[in-house]
């Protein structure tokens, strides 16, 4: 019997789970937010993630192709995820150019130049949306208000800028309250916003979706937004009339869309759940820090960033408990 | 709630395909290669040359220190040579050629199937009759028996374990011999008990063998000191320091043996063997092997003679299938791929598993997405993506601090990479270096 045989070390067998897989499951989990964006802010909203997604994945070609010269890896699904995650940190009606540009800086700066998938320290789709934040202002928080209410062309300030407005002004809450919009609309997402962080109850439909398909656990979630809710109540019931309700802190600006998608990402969170949780609290307190005393009304892209860099730190310093060690 | 392990653990699935064979016994084979080299520890020196005649059960290799073993031919007829010839490890080992001719048994093994439950030795002969009748771990591990029923100075055992988890998926040799020879495997289990002095021990069975939990359930009525107990369905519970966390809660310390919690660990086969040695007089010079695989026309569970060449039960289970691209010596997590059909049955070989051309070759690998699967799967609480990449870098200080030698090799974080990372591979390797560099410190 002369037949050649493979031979290979143990475990012969493997699951049958793969990246590829959990990088759409993500995806997946997405579509709810992305439809809602197009129905609240019309194709304008699908404009914007075309182009964001377009852009990300024929940067990440070009760059693995002719730059790095690898085999480019744009079908994973990983540069699928960064251009709709991007493009759910933008207003609807940001030029074109602006896009692609967020594109390139999330793609070629927060990825490849760590040496790609799974090497990057930093979100990159929040490495996209900083660059563009810091570099267009103007353009970055200019948000189109809703087209059931509303005529498409004019823009108005996010909830957070109203209240944010308050605080620096020395405004009373009680004065800017009608100003806001009710929870229940800041819930189901009737506001205005970003695409993707306006409809709190699509994002959270979404994040049990990675729940249920074991993609993510729950402790950044939890810590990320427990946190901000401890201490927004706990400014708020020092002082109701300079610190706002608890709630419009959770429903409003990118909290649960950076809880829920982008916290959460994979490469760029601790190993651990112990370290999950520091990571998520470490989020929560920035956020709620540069929310109630920044001069930016929204603090999660920049805590989330802080927090990327952090990382290697807690993997370094929170081990699992080992079996067998001291008891 | 069924018991289970504290940390990790994978689910495979079980594909137990041979569960409802009942155990035949394979027509003894033309010839025999008999490694010399079965077990843990020192080989064993052979005792025959070419041309002697040797019977059923007859020494022909005796063990060479205390960690060692005798090897017993299988087979009765004539010593053809003492030469070399791979085995499983893939190494070219020495062992015993043999021609068989009849089936002629040594005059004291009892070759009748009537049970014998009384026993009078005491416990040092039992140790001396079981190292006599070189018999090892039959879960695979191969680490002779004898070494484990004498504890080191100023330990105490407090509890046998009797490991019948067979978390292994395809594997069905330990489920088998349960449901046919439990009084059996419980006889061995008293006789290991009175070696050891101790007054208890208990049984663990993963719940995936309702009838072999529900028979021995109802057969350790008749006996003292014995339970059953039923464990979650979960991968690696059959691990030593698994089934000890499993069963009374404790923990192995690092680098510690399991008597440092008072718990020694014995397959069910090796009670079976324990059982033949004392009441029937009968050295280990056979044993049961599960043939399996997908693509395999009968699966089935032999009664085989040591050292019989693979190619004769695959052979008696409907011949090697077409697409085959894999032969593994053992169950698909932890047993080794043979290179050649020609390797013989030793005591360690629980199964031959046939794993189709498409399931046999490694996909290529990606990049770590750091989704920390591996650590969430560790029964052992280490962190497999670290380990690997403190491996292929070479920084083997750092491995030991991260406690690289505590790996089980159990093939979890493989297993559960969705990035099809060889993360056990490099494991291994850097257990190996700091392995050496151990042992050179204490030089």
């Amino acid at each position: 019997m002369n037949k050649l045989l493979t031979v290979s070390p143990s475990p012969h067998v493997h699951t049958n789970d793969t990246t590829q897989k959990i990088m759409y499951r993500v995806v997946y989990a997405m579509l709810p937010v992305l439809v809602w964006s197009v129905f609240v802010f019309g194709l304008d909203a699908l404009r914007v993630t075309l182009i964001a997604v377009v852009a990300t994945l024929a940067f990440e070609y070009l760059i693995q192709k002719y730059l790095i010269k690898i085999k480019p890896t744009i079908t994973d699904g990983s540069a699928l995820i960064t251009g709709i995650l991007l493009s759910f940190n933008v207003p609807s009606n940001l030029p074109w150019w602006i896009i692609v540009i967020g594109a390139l800086a999330a793609v070629g700066i927060g990825k490849l130049s760590f040496g790609g998938l799974g090497a990057n320290i930093f979100n990159p789709a929040l490495v996209g949306r900083v660059f563009l934040l810091i570099s267009f202002p103007v353009q970055m928080t200019s948000w189109p208000v809703n087209t059931q209410s509303g005529v498409d062309a004019v823009t108005a300030a996010t909830p957070l800028g109203v209240i944010k407005e308050s605080i620096l002004n020395g405004v009373p809450i009680s004065d800017i309250i009608g100003k806001l919009p009710s929870p229940v609309d800041m819930l189901i997402g009737n506001i205005g916003g970003s695409l993707g962080e306006i409809s709190a109850i699509l994002i959270i439909i979404g994040g049990l979706y990675m729940l249920w398909k074991k993609v993510i656990t729950w402790h950044i979630p939890v810590a990320v937004i427990g946190t901000v809710a401890v201490i927004a109540s706990i400014f708020w019931l020092i002082n109701p009339e300079v610190y706002i309700n608890p709630v419009y802190h959770l429903l409003t600006g990118g909290l649960m869309l950076g809880a829920v998608f982008m916290a959460t990402d994979m490469v760029t969170s601790p190993m651990t759940p112990k370290g999950q949780i520091i990571f998520g609290v470490g989020i929560g307190v920035i956020t709620i820090s540069i929310r109630l005393f920044g001069s930016y009304p929204e603090g999660i892209s920049f805590a989330i960033l802080i927090m990327n860099a952090f990382t290697p730190l807690i993997n370094n310093y929170v081990k699992p408990k080992r079996f067998g060690g001291k008891q | 709630m069924l018991k289970t392990f504290k940390l990790g653990g994978v689910h495979p699935p079980e594909n137990k395909l041979s569960a409802d064979k009942k155990i035949e016994i394979l027509p003894i084979p033309k010839t025999v290669f008999i490694p010399v080299a079965q077990h843990i520890g020192a080989p064993a020196t052979p005792t025959v040359k070419r041309g002697d005649e040797v019977k059923v059960g007859q020494i022909i290799a005796k063990s060479s220190s205390f960690v060692s073993t005798n090897i017993h031919s299988s087979v009765s007829g004539k010593v053809k040579k003492v030469d070399l010839s791979g085995d499983s490890s893939g190494y070219s080992k020495q062992g015993i050629f043999i021609d068989v001719s009849g089936d002629e048994w040594i005059e004291d093994i009892d070759r009748s199937e009537n049970l014998v439950k009384e026993f009078d030795l005491d416990g040092r002969k039992i140790v001396q009759k079981i190292q006599d009748a070189g018999i090892v771990g039959l879960g695979g591990a191969t680490f002779p028996t004898h070494v484990k029923l004498v504890p080191p100075k100023g330990m105490k055992a407090e509890v046998l374990l009797i490991n019948g988890v067979e978390c292994e998926p395809y594997l069905t040799s330990d489920h088998r011999l349960m449901l046919e020879k439990g009084d059996e495997i419980l006889v061995g289990t008293q006789i290991l008990m009175k070696a050891m002095n101790v007054e208890k021990a208990v049984i663990g069975i993963e719940n995936n063998k309702p009838d072999a939990i529900k028979l021995l359930s109802e057969k350790v009525k008749n006996y003292k000191g014995l339970s059953v107990v039923a464990l979650k369905v979960q991968y690696p519970q059959g691990g030593e320091k698994q089934l000890i966390n499993a069963v009374t809660g404790k923990e192995v310390p690092s680098g510690g043996l399991p008597i440092a919690v008072g718990a020694v660990v014995s397959n069910v086969g090796t009670a079976f063997a324990v059982y033949e040695a004392i009441q029937k007089n009968k050295p280990l010079f056979e044993r049961v092997v599960t043939i399996t695989g997908k693509g395999v026309a009968n699966p089935s569970n032999f009664k085989v003679r040591i050292g019989t060449a693979t190619t004769e039960l695959i052979e008696a289970a409907g011949g090697l299938p077409e697409n085959t691209g894999k032969v593994i010596s053992g169950g698909p997590m932890m047993g080794r791929a043979i290179a050649s059909l020609d390797i013989p049955v030793t005591k360690g070989t629980s199964g031959i598993l046939l794993m189709p051309e498409q399931e046999s070759v490694r996909g290529d690998y990606i990049s770590c997405i750091r989704c920390s699967r591996c650590v969430s799967v560790c029964p052992m609480g280490l962190e497999p993506y670290l380990l690997m990449t403190l491996g292929e870098k070479h920084v083997f200080d750092r491995l030991e601090d991260e406690k690289v030698m505590d790996c089980i090799e159990c093939g979890s974080c493989s297993y559960t990479c969705p990035s099809n990372r060889p993360l056990l591979d490099y494991i291994r390797f850097g257990k190996a270096k700091v392995g050496q560099i151990m042992r050179s410190r204490k030089k």
